[in-house]
């Protein structure tokens, strides 16, 4: 058999050349000095590296290339889930730097295993093909294992990474039986191919094959929390150091929805019959069940961990519909829900002290008389959450609902609105506990938040972004556009 | 010469292997079987690709195997430090007894 070897192009994927150099000095820094300014440095690198390659990413967004004999591609739609996924990492490195301070994480480590991580998320999002796409996962969530035990010490964390790497490997195993049932049916691993195959007219619709599919609906069901394999999310999300929950409610969420789609929108749209249904009946439970869920929580950090796996409900009823018009509203949604949970957790952060998290709502209550500016950037993101007008969360919504009305699934945007009416009394519930509450007498004495200027930049960016995709969306929704164009 | 097995046999085997392997996953009340059981939910993967390459003559099936060992392999790594690391806290690696976080 005559192979081909490919030509050796470093100019497509540097982006991600830039993150794995960037990753591999941070280890190092971490393996030659244990002395602060070494952490320092780490975190130095990790910024600078992910801003480079963001720039490098924006560069490429009009180069479109299949490169690698097809099993890396350059496309809008990755380059957007790409710059989301460095967007994140930037955010979450600021948010980082007083934060692992406080918390003694090993520092070298944790900005290295970050980087990572968004290797992982940038790989899986840019390829056709299910071997890269596979690799990208687990490169992705093998660091976020490692990532969630990173509080030494802690039993919660340990505990969260034991549960998250049990359930994450569970899941995995299901991705890969549906790959390999999949493969099995065509005998095709480019998703490219597959949906050529699928429209030529030699394919039948084999049980094999559907089986497959519904594997891999649990596999990607797995990775963005949707019920009912939503069970590690809460645990996970609470356990895990809350910097890293940042990262996983919406790096880990938004890449695996960006796999998810490609897989399905490219290879699978001809079929959308066949698995609409099963996303129908998944989008209305995890809608429901993530708001109903939410509602009893008494704790700030799980209710935003439920909160989560309802917004991944709001996703999949433009997922369901299936055309340009709703792959436009999933993506904006993402952009949309990635700023105002990275906002949400940065508030977390700040009212947290070492060792003690403090997110139960009782010490919120009178957080508006003591500390308002804070109170007022958490309104912001939990209104934005609810979907209150003007901020971006409530164009989200719009977006995502009225692809599905337009598509005549009345059931699907009547439920959707019903789950918003009852998401908005725990988000304002909060809000309420904040101005209206006073601290209780017999409370422990606040003490500081722990503020510093990094955190500042982090609500500044993301209040700044949800107003300004709540009040202009148009330039956003082109950019959107162009990013799933690659579907049609 | 052994006589070769038909690809539904394998198919069939794999099904089984699967099964088998998810639901010890779930049953199971020790965290170092419960990653065995993963492991042979993998293996049924395998059995599949090796399978299908076989009868389809396509060499990505076999290919994609090297990979998924591969990825076992990391995967056994970080997962053995990880039970290694709930053990010195807790003295158990149960999971029924690891229940803090819960809600």
């Amino acid at each position: 058999m005559l192979v081909k070897i490919p030509e050796l192009a470093f100019g497509p994927i540097l982006p991600e050349l830039i993150i794995t150099v960037s990753a591999m000095t941070a280890l190092l820094l971490g393996a030659f000095g244990r002395r602060a300014i070494v952490g320092t440095i780490a975190g130095a690198v990790a910024l600078v590296g992910s801003g480079l390659a963001l720039l490098f990413t924006l560069s490429l967004w009009n180069a479109g290339a299949a490169v690698y004999n097809g099993l890396y591609t350059i496309d809008t739609f990755g380059t957007f889930f790409k710059a989301l996924a460095l967007i994140v990492a930037i955010l979450v490195t600021l948010l980082s730097l007083r934060y692992v301070e406080r918390e003694d994480i090993v520092k070298g480590e944790y900005y290295a295993l970050t980087l990572f991580g968004v290797l992982g998320m940038m790989i899986m999002v840019s390829s056709t093909h299910f071997v890269t796409i596979f690799i990208g996962l687990e490169v992705m969530s093998i660091a976020i294992y490692v990532l969630c035990g990173m509080l030494s010490g802690n039993p919660r964390s340990a505990e969260a990474s034991l549960k998250y790497f049990l359930l994450g490997a569970f899941a995995t195993a299901f991705l890969l039986y549906g790959i390999a049932l999949v493969y099995a049916a065509t005998g095709l691993l480019d998703i490219r191919e597959i949906a050529d195959y699928i429209v030529s007219g030699r394919f039948q619709l084999t049980p094999l094959f559907m089986i497959g599919i519904a594997m891999l609906v649990v596999g990607f069901g797995f990775k963005t929390a949707a019920v009912p394999f939503h069970m590690w999310t809460p645990d996970v999300y609470e356990g895990a150091p809350t910097s890293i929950t940042a990262f996983m409610a919406t790096g880990i969420k938004a890449a695996a929805f960006g796999a998810f789609l490609r897989v399905f929108y490219t290879a699978f749209l001809p079929l959308l019959g066949a698995w609409s249904g099963m996303l129908w009946l998944i989008a209305v439970a995890t809608m429901t069940i993530g708001n109903i869920t939410a509602l009893v929580q008494d704790d700030v950090k799980r209710m935003l961990a439920y909160s989560s796996i309802a917004h991944a409900g709001y996703i999949l009823i433009a997922f369901v519909v299936g055309d340009l018009f709703s792959s436009v509203g999933i993506l904006f949604y993402i952009l949309v829900y990635t700023f105002m949970n990275i906002g949400a957790f940065t508030v977390v952060i700040i009212l947290g002290q070492k060792g003690r998290q403090r997110t139960g709502i009782e010490h919120y209550a009178g957080l508006a008389g003591r500390h308002p500016l804070i109170a007022i950037a958490m309104t912001v993101f939990l209104l934005s959450l609810a979907g209150m007008p003007p901020l971006a969360g409530f164009m989200g919504k719009f977006y995502v609902l009225s692809a599905a009305i337009k598509a005549k699934y009345y059931w699907l945007a009547v439920i959707g609105v019903l789950n918003s009416v009852v998401a908005a009394y725990y988000y304002l519930r909060v809000v309420m506990y904040m101005y209206f509450r006073e601290a209780a007498a017999d409370a422990e004495p606040a003490g500081r938040p722990d503020f510093s200027p990094a955190y500042g930049v982090v609500i500044a960016v993301s209040v700044w972004a949800l107003f300004h995709m709540g009040i202009f969306p148009r330039g956003f929704l082109l950019i959107a556009q162009r990013s799933v164009e690659i579907f049609m | 010469m052994l006589p070769e097995l038909s690809t539904t046999v394998c198919f069939i085997l794999s099904g089984v292997l699967f099964t088998i392997g998810a639901v010890g996953a779930i049953l199971r009340r020790n965290v170092i079987v419960v990653f065995m059981c993963i492991e042979l939910m993998l293996n049924a993967v395998n059995l599949v690709f090796i399978a299908a390459a076989n009868t389809l003559a396509s060499m990505d099936g076999s290919v994609f195997v090297f990979f998924i060992m591969t990825v076992a392999a990391v995967e056994a790594a970080v997962g053995l430090a990880i039970f290694v690391m709930v053990f010195r806290q807790r003295n158990t690696i149960d999971p029924y007894e690891i229940d803090l976080l819960k809600g």
